[in-house]
Parts: C-alpha cells; structure tokens; sequence
C-alpha cells in the first residue's frame, strides 16, 4: 500500500471573489504500515487534505496515485477508493442513524457489495475490536454514552476492513481516560493489524506518544515532515504559527540552558524521565 | 452552492436603508413585488429599474454580493425561459424542426426572467439590508394586533429568529453528514427517486437528531438568560419610526402609485 | 453562607420503560456538600458521568434536588418564586459555542439576556457595549456568530452572560469543543473577570492544565465530591486522579514520576519553572 500526492492543489470557490487556496503545492508519500500524526492550527488545511486521501474531495490540480494507480484516471473507480481509505470525521457519533448498534456498522460494508453474511461478519469483528461488550450491540446507538457511541461510529469505519484508517480528532471532548482509551484501542490496531494509521489532533502530547512520523500543515502547505524529535527540535517555529511543542521538550530546553547537561529531544514523560535521571546520575 | 445562498445573511453596513425601521422595508419589498408583477410597458420598466437600483446603491452593499444570491436560482430562470419561449402562442418569429419561437414567447420569457432576478434582488436587498433580528422584530410588531385574537405573535417571532439563525449552521450540519457517509460507502447520487429518497435517510436521521439535540441544548440557555416568554421583555432595538421612515414610506406608495397608473391608464410602449 | 452552597444534595434519574413503570435509577449526584466563597475562582474537576454536570445545572436551577438543597446567593432553588433572580445572579455557559447564541448579530446576542430581564433599552446598550468589551470582541459587534471561531463564540456567550450582572458564572465544559487557541481565550476571560470585575467563577471541567490557577479545586466521582484543596493539594496525589479517571499535565506526572524514582522532588510540582529550579538545586 502507498499513497502519493504530487504536487496537489485545491481552491475553494475558484475564480470568483471568495478564492481560497487551500491546500498550496502538496507533496507526500504515505507508506505501507506507517503511523503519521497531522498537526496544525484551524484552517491549516488538515481537514482538506484528509478529504484528497479518500477521494471524497477531488483536487484542482495535481496527481494522487494509490498503490501506483492514479486515481483521477478515467477508469479508476474512484468510489472503490473509500473501501481502502477508511476516514473517521471529527465527532463521528453525530453519523449514527441506525435502529440498533449492530445495524448501523453494518451499513459501511453492506455499502461495498459484500453480501449480507460477510458484511455482518465483519461488524462483529469490528466491534470486537473497539472493546465494545456484546450487550449493547442490539440497543439503539442513542441510549449510549458520548465514548460509547463514538466507538461505534469507528467501529463502522473499521468494518470496512480499510488499509489505511484517518481519524480526524477522535479525542476530541473526551475526558482523559476516554482520549487514553481509544488511542491506546487505535494504536493496538495498527500493531496487530498493520493497518497504516494517520492522526489529525491537537495535542502535541498526544500525537508525540503514539507517532512515528508528523507531518505539520500551515497555511494549505507541509511545514515539516520528519520524526517527532526532529519536528518539535523546531518549537521556535511552531509556536511562530501558533503550533507549540509538548511541555516535556520545553522542559528538557530550559534544563539544558539552566546548566544540566541533558540532551534536549525528549517529546514523552518516559523518554524526559530517563534522560534527566540518567544526567543527574541517579 | 448551498455557501451561496444570501438570503437570511446580513452584510453590515452604513446606509441609510439600513437604518431604516424594518416595517419600512417590509412594506417596501411587498408593493415592489406586486409591482413588478403587474408592469406590462417599457416605462414601468423604467421605473422599476430605477426604484430599484437606487435602493440598492442607497444600501452600500456591493452589487457583485447581491448578484451572488442570484446563482441559486439560475437553473429555475433558464427553465421558465425555456417554457415561455417554445410553448407560448402566438406571432411566429422563427421556427426550426417542430420547435416554433414566437415573438410572444420571446417577450414573456424576457419579462420573467427579468421579473425573478428584480425579486430576488429586491428581497435581498431587505435581508442583507437588515438583521434576521430586527425583521422578526418588525413581523412582529406589525402583527401585534393579532395577540387580541390569541395568536401567539411573539412566540412565532421567536421561532422565526431561531429558524434563520440556524439555517446556515444546519446546512453545514447536512454537509458534515453527507461526506462522513459518502466515506462510508453511502451513494446520494444514483437511482431512480424511490431508492433516492431511501438513500437519504442517513442523512436525515443524523440532522433530526442533532436539530432536536440544538433545540434543547438552545431552550436551556435561553431559560439560563432568563427568557420566559413575551411578558416583561424590553427591546434593545425598539421600533419607532424616525422621519426618514415617514420619507421613506412617501416615496414608496408614491412608487407604488406611478407603477399603477403605468399599468392601467398608459399603454403606449406596451410589450 | 457563601455564593453557592449545598448540604446533602442528592439528585436521581428515574429511568422510566415504555408503560412508565420504573425501570432504574440513577444516582447523578449522592449527597454533595459544598461551599464555595464569593470572589473565588473555583474549579470542579471530574471525568463524564462524574456528576459535575449534573451539579452545574443544580446552580441556577436547571434541575431540582431529589433530597438536599442548593442555595444560590442564600437563595433555595427550590422555591419556585426564587427562579429569576437566582438564573440572574448565577449565569451559566454551556459547552457548544454555536448552541447557545440565539441572535445572529453578535450585540443582539448579549442583549438578549438583558431584554429578558426587563432592563430599559438605552441600559441594555451600556450594558452590551461594557461586557463585549470585557471579554475583548469588541470589535465584533456588528458580526454574524457564523464566522467566528469556538473561542470567540464562547467569549461572545460569555458577554451574555456578564450583561445580565450576575454575581457568579457558572462554565460547563466551556472549552470541551475548541482548539488549544480557543482554550486559552476563554480562560483568560473567565480569569480576567474574576481578578478585574470580581465576579465568582466555577469552572467544571476535565482538563487538569486549566485549573493550576484556581483558588479551590473539587474533584467529583460517582456523584461525589472525593478531593479537595488548593491546586497544588490535588495535583500532589497523582495516582489518586488517575483512579478517579482523570490525568495530570506532563509537567506534574513527571515530576511524580521523577520523585518516586527517588528524586527529592515535592509533590505536587504546578509549572515547568518550578519543576527546572528544584532539578537545578539537585
């Protein structure tokens, strides 16, 4: 699996007073298995740029080639693309519309022709999946809790067994041990089923705990593209367009700087305790 | 195209239309429409056209914006033009294969045409001109009369506000939905009208649910903020007229009077 | 008796099935006693179905006790004839921005409050002019709410709020649906009106960072209350948060971490300055 984008633009309300560019010249590839976080302010051009990756949004210009096929080709099937690029919108709860739990992840892969028994088989994989316990399958999606009820809706993106899986935010509004839980769920996913896994968030926390990979949006352009540690060795310039590090890279910084000598790429509280209890030889 | 739709948008300004009391503006829309529905000659035409553009200039908002609006209604111009061009009777004017345009075809489809593009700019004009607020505002107090016959004026008022308020938020709302199905495989395009409107219950569904989810989340700020009905309510932006109003309300029947008599006692210059 | 004061509160959900026969019930809130003093800036922590909620709308008496009572400005919610003037003393702002602004201009908006209450006109607008200007948006007065951000939606339900002069302001989760941007605007706000204009501020919220500055902080679980104390007493009991649900800031974690490694660091380490001067003293 890879997904390319080659020099990709798109321009909302094109030729007209309300012009806006916003994705400027985007060149990536995504590969097989990776685990990437996408950061940037609101208005950025994360969102747009998810929306390229599954087809749902068609480029104003530029090329986006899956496995090598491009998909702007006449003969691609360019709604065969959803099948493969699973998406999960921000607050992916306010889709739910089914009578009952179980129902409504079934509706993703009856959409992909699979035939009822097979469809079936893979909402209950998928709902295994998320924690979710059998009883609730067949209650209606609007007796759950808020965490629930977004399990769910995930659940019925995963149920269309996609390579690739973009979430969108899936903390947001959760309280702590909800965003631990299913970060915790979706980074199992990607160990065990080597789905490639692409974040959307806001917390520099938390994209720094689970990525391998981060790729940082400002103004409908790629800022950054590298590893954790060398995206937030640039904190100066994150926060110059309103983007910040995680707290413990500051903290190693002003370490350094106050006289101790540790080394200052520490993006998680594992990796800024070693490090300081290393250096102050305990 | 549904980001296009101005109507129910306000563009803020510093005119003097817009500080025009809203039942001017109300009344002014109503005579303009039924105006521009009884023109039958070049100069009432005239006068509509004049009428018109002077609003609009009087108004400060850019004609590029309100030719905005327009867009929505294109695809209903060009059928209703389609309509009276081939299937009116009358002089022939030119003919091709079974097609016949008449001269009359010709003139009502122009009439139209031009009869739906001064509507909608003529009711854009009093809604970009004026706060969803102040024309509620102005419904409400021209219809106060109707609380002696225990129609619940203010409550409806209300319920109007509320209604253009959320009309953009919900068409994002619909928005959201449809591409957070479209992604899981939902089809909103194909099949004939049955399996259409089937199709669409993913997306209503959602949008009920979070309508009815808003308006309880929207009625317990509103008691927060005290609302309790109408009684013991005071006005930020009371009614009451100033002289421009009465000058305004002058030249409108004055307008409206003119566009009568070119109707019915004038027909040289008839269509 | 401070601003807002309860003894034994205890609220129930009666889940009823379809005959109306009663099919379970839920304790929201198990018996909570506080007290919290005029002028402070209180924060109430807790995760979802902690109760916290459920004690907000208890505060202008959205809901009423199922046992217990809640006094509001020595006002019982009870009491029907009290209703107005306790919803006028403590204002609240809920959770989704664009949920509770019913006008579509900004002014119109905060004047809202003030129409209610029957305030004269040429007041409303003094009143209108002076909140917009305390929470900053100004400048954003003749503005449709559709084209702001979360944070300054929230700011702008803020002014609505201070219009209507309350003595208290009671934030539900005000900064669960914004960005990082918008979290900082709003609690600048609410700190600005407490220290400038003195108004009582109760914060109800799961995010840990927002709290270091308050001057009491409550933890909630199962509907009641289980800790107590000044910010820097709650963030001292690290493992207690975590098995009440909740988490604390990288700095803090760490510094437990740091301690139980055998580092002479105290407990409950607020802000990263802190944390460097005591590293730098070992």
């Amino acid at each position: 699996m890879s997904i390319i984008l080659d020099k990709v633009n798109f321009v909302y309300s094109a030729d007209t007073a309300y012009e806006i560019q916003a994705l400027k010249n985007i060149n990536l590839k995504i590969e097989d298995g990776e685990f990437i976080g996408i950061i940037g302010h609101t208005g950025s051009g994360k969102s747009t740029l998810i929306q390229h990756l599954n087809g749902l949004t068609k480029a104003t210009s530029g090329g986006i080639y899956y496995n090598g096929e491009d998909i702007y080709d006449e003969d691609y099937d360019l709604r065969s693309l959803r099948n493969k690029v699973g998406l999960v919108f921000q607050y992916p709860e306010h889709q739910l519309f089914e009578t009952t739990v179980f129902d409504d992840v079934c509706f993703g892969p009856m959409n992909q022709g699979i035939g009822k028994e097979q469809a079936q088989l893979r909402a209950f994989a998928a709902l295994k999946s998320v924690g979710l316990p059998e009883e609730i399958y067949y209650h209606s999606p609007f007796d759950l809790s808020g965490g629930q009820k977004r399990r769910v809706a995930i659940a019925g993106v995963l149920a269309m067994k996609p390579e690739v899986l973009i979430l969108d935010e899936p903390t947001a509004g959760l309280d702590p041990k909800g965003r631990d839980e299913i970060l915790d769920q979706v980074a199992k996913l990607h160990e065990e089923q080597g789905i490639t896994v692409i974040l959307v968030s806001h917390s520099m926390e938390d994209v720094a705990k689970y990525v391998g990979r981060i790729i940082v949006m400002n103004q409908g352009e790629v800022m950054f593209d590298d590893t954790p540690k060398q995206v937030f060795g640039h904190y100066k310039e994150l926060e110059s367009v309103g983007l910040a590090a995680p707290q413990v890279t500051y903290l190693m910084h002003e370490l350094h700087d106050a006289g101790i000598p540790v080394t200052t790429d520490a993006t998680t509280v594992a990796e800024a305790k070693e490090e300081i209890l290393k250096k102050l030889g305990r | 195209m549904l980001r296009d739709i101005t109507i129910g948008q306000y563009y803020p300004a510093d005119s003097v239309i817009h500080k025009l009391d809203p039942r001017v503006k109300l009344f002014a829309t109503l005579l303009f429409i039924i105006s521009l529905f009884s023109f039958r000659n070049v100069w009432g035409f005239l006068v509509a056209t004049i009428f018109m553009f002077s609003f609009i200039h009087f108004s400060k908002v850019p004609l590029g914006y309100m030719v905005k609006g327009l867009k929505a209604i294109v695809i209903l111009m060009i059928i209703t033009a389609i309509f009276n061009l081939f299937l009116t009777n009358g002089k022939e004017l030119v003919s091709f294969w079974i097609f016949t345009i008449t001269y009359e075809g010709l003139r009502n489809a122009i009439l139209m045409a031009i009869r739906l593009t001064y509507l909608i700019l003529g009711t854009s004009v009093m809604t970009l001109t004026t706060t969803p607020n102040e024309l509620t505002d102005g419904l409400e107090k021209s219809l106060s009369p109707l609380n002696r016959i225990h129609v619940p004026v203010h409550e409806i008022a209300m319920m109007m506000s509320i209604a253009l308020r959320f009309i953009p938020i919900l068409v994002e709302e619909a928005d959201k939905i449809m591409r957070a199905q479209m992604a899981r495989g939902a089809d909103f395009e194909t099949g004939g009208i049955i399996k259409k409107a089937k199709n669409m219950i993913p997306l209503l569904v959602p949008l009920f649910v979070s309508a009815f989810r808003r308006a309880n989340d929207l009625a317990m700020a509103m008691e927060a903020r005290c609302y309790h009905g109408g009684t013991g309510r005071t006005k930020m932006k009371p009614l009451t007229y100033a002289a421009r109003d009465y000058k305004a309300y002058a030249i409108i029947i004055l307008y409206f009077i003119i566009m009568m008599i070119l109707r019915f006692a004038v027909s040289v210059g008839n269509f | 008796m401070g601003i807002i004061k309860t003894k034994g509160l205890i609220h129930e959900y009666i889940h009823r099935d379809e005959e109306g026969n009663v099919e379970s019930i839920q304790n929201a809130l198990a018996g909570v006693d506080i007290d919290i003093e005029k002028g402070q800036f209180v924060a109430i922590l807790g995760h979802n179905g902690s109760g916290k909620s459920t004690l907000a709308k208890h505060m202008n008496a959205i809901l009423k006790p199922t046992e217990g009572t809640m006094w509001v400005g020595g006002m019982d919610t009870a009491e029907d004839e009290h209703l107005w003037d306790i919803r006028q003393n403590a204002g609240m702002v809920f959770q989704n921005p664009d949920n509770q602004i019913i006008a579509s201009v900004v002014e119109e908006d905060v004047g809202f409050g003030p129409e209610n209450i029957g305030v004269p006109t040429d007041e409303i607008w003094q009143r209108v002019e002076e909140s917009l200007k305390s929470v900053g948006m100004l400048k954003f007065r003749s503005h449709s709410p559709n084209k702001l951000s979360g944070g300054q939606k929230q700011r702008v339900a803020i002014a609505g709020v201070v219009a209507m002069q309350p003595d208290c302001i009671i934030l539900d989760e005000p900064t669960a649906m914004l960005d990082p941007n918008g979290r900082k605007e709003v609690l600048k706000t609410a700190h600005l009106l407490n220290r400038e204009k003195g108004v009582t501020i109760i914060l109800i919220t799961h995010y840990m960072e927002e709290v270091v500055e308050a001057d009491k902080v409550f933890v909630m679980d199962k509907g009641e209350i289980v800790m107590e104390g000044t910010p820097r007493e709650i963030f001292s009991q690290v493992d207690t948060l975590k098995a009440h649900r909740l988490d604390v800031p990288q700095i803090t974690l760490l510094a437990d971490e740091l301690r139980k490694a055998g580092l002479p660091v105290p407990a409950g380490v607020l802000t990263r300055e802190e944390l460097v001067e005591v590293l730098c003293k070992l």
